[in-house]
């Protein structure tokens, strides 16, 4: 009797241009789409991951070949040519699946391994599910196991500490655009986790002088009073454009809030001091046109995946040590799966035993006609005994792993032979 | 003698610049380290041999095209030592390495003869005029230097691709300071150049300007850098259109100082 499969399906920033992941990216939220993947047939638990860099549904389901074109065209279907779905979709299963779970959990599959945002994400995403109902025991057992992973990377690797982030590539740029960035003034448009840090960043650089606008001011004030910098609303942006040097927008607006049109006369105020633009938000805030403007220079997240690739080996050898872990926690995971695949066999012959002990007690004492309820007491307690002692070595077989060497789909095999537990009702009824 | 010291000179700038190559790929500081000190050497070494030619043909040496061209050499070079003395631009030695060895090529070429100074340039307006003018060819020809590197480097940064020169080449705003500076102090010499000859010439023929075809493309050059820095100091014109203004008007340059001989001829032709 085979498992359910674990099916894990998804594009990310590695396999999938940005464009392509701005169509791809929830907008509306996961309620939706968990409550649509739930009226597919076949797939019995499912959750799904929306960030700015990847998109993943995590299901289980009985014939992964079949859903599977069913969730692709759900997910991707109008985003994702046909022709492309093979290069960009990247498809695991069972194992392979666990581990990339684990990977994505532990921040080894990010644009920028080792940042700590993922795990949020992921127990966002988690949450939704469960609230939904959607995810069951094998996915709540596997998700709940890759935050347990998640932190151990992080407990146990420097994986964190020694994440080179999009700030660092930006802060990179910066020097190669502005070379000296005292006396450089930054611009966040939007305050969120990543613009903070890439302030952050920057400020510990020199940059001297913070500007943070956001569509509540209150925020705004908040994250600029932490760089000592001033907060602005975000109708001023235009003017702001002319006095700052570094731009860094991570707004969840839908559009774009700034066009080449916008930059280009603010070029002529700014007397063609250089402009750094960095645009880390999904779907993008910032018209890419912009780039084309002298003097302009516009990067969106997956540009500075460039820049981050170029400072990799550091981080390497953690993730080495990382990967070793999750390497560990997936063939963990196995072992407690591959016993909820032995339970089933366990629980059939457990019923068939049981079966078997039902009718012939009831043949024996249907037969015996003075007979106190403590005789009877004592003769079913003997069945039951006679039936547990016989089954006790079949069931050491089915669930350890001894030293035979004999494959465990082949032992669950061999127990459904010898009990015959397939066609047990025919077995049972001659 | 003079020539010998010229030879040497110009293998030890070829040594100066293989060196610099081998940093440019090799990123290695020390052998930066070792680049500079033998370009220094090249650079004293061609002085002397300057010095000596300045003996030996008994006017300032900068009078035959051999002369004028490892002039020019040799001031382009002693540009960059000097810029090299107030702030460093990663790299620059590398590419201005190799325009001196090509300079140097080309005056191997010329020949090198020493030929009596004709009537008309027997003056002491001589040294002035011919020395600044290509002083100033040479802080221009940095300036050149400095906008391609400008254009190299802010084509991959704009392009997102890091290929050979991000990391090697240094920031936009470093080669564009060069640009600046290199203009401000060639833009003078050559306004310096231009007038110191205009008076020369009122007393060698008699008329401030002649309309002469190396006169006329000098004025081209000088309308060129004036509009670049009048552009630069006015509206901050700066990055790829002022670099690449830079290129066309050292082209201009160029053309003045060989073209206009070759093509166009005019009194100003005395020997090549």
């Amino acid at each position: 009797m085979p498992r359910d499969s674990i099916v894990l399906l998804g594009v990310n920033h590695k396999t999938t241009p940005l464009e392509i992941r701005e169509k791809l990216a929830l907008s509306d939220g996961y309620e939706g789409p968990l409550r649509a993947i739930a009226s597919i047939e076949g797939i019995h638990e499912h959750y799904l991951l929306s960030t700015c860099n990847r998109m993943e549904a995590l299901y289980t389901t009985e014939s992964p070949a079949e859903t599977r074109q069913k969730i692709l065209s759900f997910l991707f279907g109008d985003a994702v040519p046909q022709k492309d779905l093979d290069t960009y979709v990247y498809h695991y299963e069972n194992e392979e699946a666990v581990q990339h779970l684990f990977m994505v959990a532990s921040s080894l599959d990010s644009m920028i391994v080792g940042e700590a945002q993922i795990l949020g994400q992921l127990k966002d995403a988690y949450r939704y599910a469960s609230q939904q109902k959607t995810s069951g025991p094998i996915l709540n057992k596997l998700l709940h196991k890759s935050f347990f992973v998640a932190k151990r990377v992080r407990t146990e690797t420097k994986i964190g500490a020694s994440a080179v982030s999009i700030s660092y590539a930006a802060v990179e740029l910066a020097r190669k655009i502005f070379g000296q960035l005292d006396n450089k003034s930054v611009l966040l448009i939007g305050a969120g986790e990543m613009a903070e840090l890439a302030a952050e960043n920057l400020v510990g650089q020199g940059v001297a002088n913070v500007v943070v606008a956001n569509r509540t001011l209150e925020r705004a004030v908040k994250l600029a009073r932490r760089f000592n910098g001033q907060a602005v609303s975000l109708d001023e942006l235009i003017d702001q454009l002319e006095h700052v040097d570094i731009v860094i927008s991570s707004t969840g607006a839908a559009g774009t809030i700034l066009s080449k049109g916008d930059v280009k006369p603010v070029m002529r105020e700014r007397r063609n001091r250089p402009i750094f633009f960095i645009d880390i938000a999904v779907p993008r805030d910032l018209d890419q046109n912009i780039n084309d403007l002298d003097n302009v220079y516009l990067y969106d997240i997956d540009d500075l995946n460039h820049v981050v690739e170029l400072n990799r080996e550091d981080r390497d050898r953690e993730a080495v040590k990382a990967e070793r872990i999750v390497a560990e926690e997936t063939l963990k995971f196995s072992h407690w799966l591959d016993n909820m695949e032995v339970n089933p066999t366990i629980v059939e012959l457990r019923k068939m035993a049981d079966e078997i002990c039902r009718i012939e007690l009831e043949k024996t004492i249907g037969k015996m006609k003075d007979i106190s309820p403590q005789e009877q007491k004592s003769i079913e307690t003997m069945a039951s005994a006679i039936v547990a002692k016989i089954l006790h070595n079949p069931m050491q077989f089915l669930k350890k792993d001894n030293s035979r060497c004999v494959d465990r789909r082949e032992r669950i095999t061999t127990v459904h032979d010898i009990f015959q537990l397939d066609d047990q009702n025919g077995s049972l009824k001659e | 003698m003079s020539y010998l010291l010229f030879q040497i000179s110009f293998v030890v700038y070829f040594i100066a610049m293989s060196a610099y190559i081998v940093f440019f790929v090799s990123e290695k500081g020390h052998v930066r380290q070792i680049a500079r000190k033998i370009f220094l050497a090249a650079g004293l070494l061609h002085t002397f041999n300057i010095m000596v030619r300045y003996l030996e043909a008994g006017h300032t040496p900068i009078t035959s095209q051999h002369e004028t061209v490892s002039f020019f050499a040799w001031s382009i070079a002693w540009c960059y030592l000097s810029f090299r003395w107030r702030f460093t631009v990663k790299n620059l030695g590398t590419f201005v390495s190799v325009l001196i060895v090509i300079l140097m090529f080309v005056a191997a070429l010329a020949s090198r003869e020493i030929v009596p100074l004709v009537p008309a340039l027997q003056s002491w307006w001589l040294p002035f005029h011919a020395s600044v003018s290509i002083i100033a060819n040479g802080f221009l020809a940095l300036a050149c230097i400095g906008g391609i590197m400008y254009l190299l480097q802010e084509r991959e940064i704009k392009r997102k691709r890091f290929g050979l020169f991000y990391s090697r080449l240094p920031s936009l705003e470093a080669l564009d300071k060069l640009n600046h500076h290199c203009l401000t102090i060639g833009f003078p010499l050559l306004t310096l150049g231009i007038i110191s000859g205009s008076i020369w010439a009122k007393q060698a023929w008699g008329a401030y300007w002649h309309w002469d075809p190396k006169e006329t493309w000098s004025l081209i050059t000088w309308f060129l850098y004036a509009a670049l820095v009048h552009q630069r100091f006015t509206v901050g014109w700066r990055g790829r259109p002022a670099a690449i203004m830079t290129i066309i008007a050292f082209l201009a340059v160029l053309f003045t100082l060989w073209g206009v001989n070759y093509l166009l001829g005019g009194i100003h032709t005395y020997a090549s």
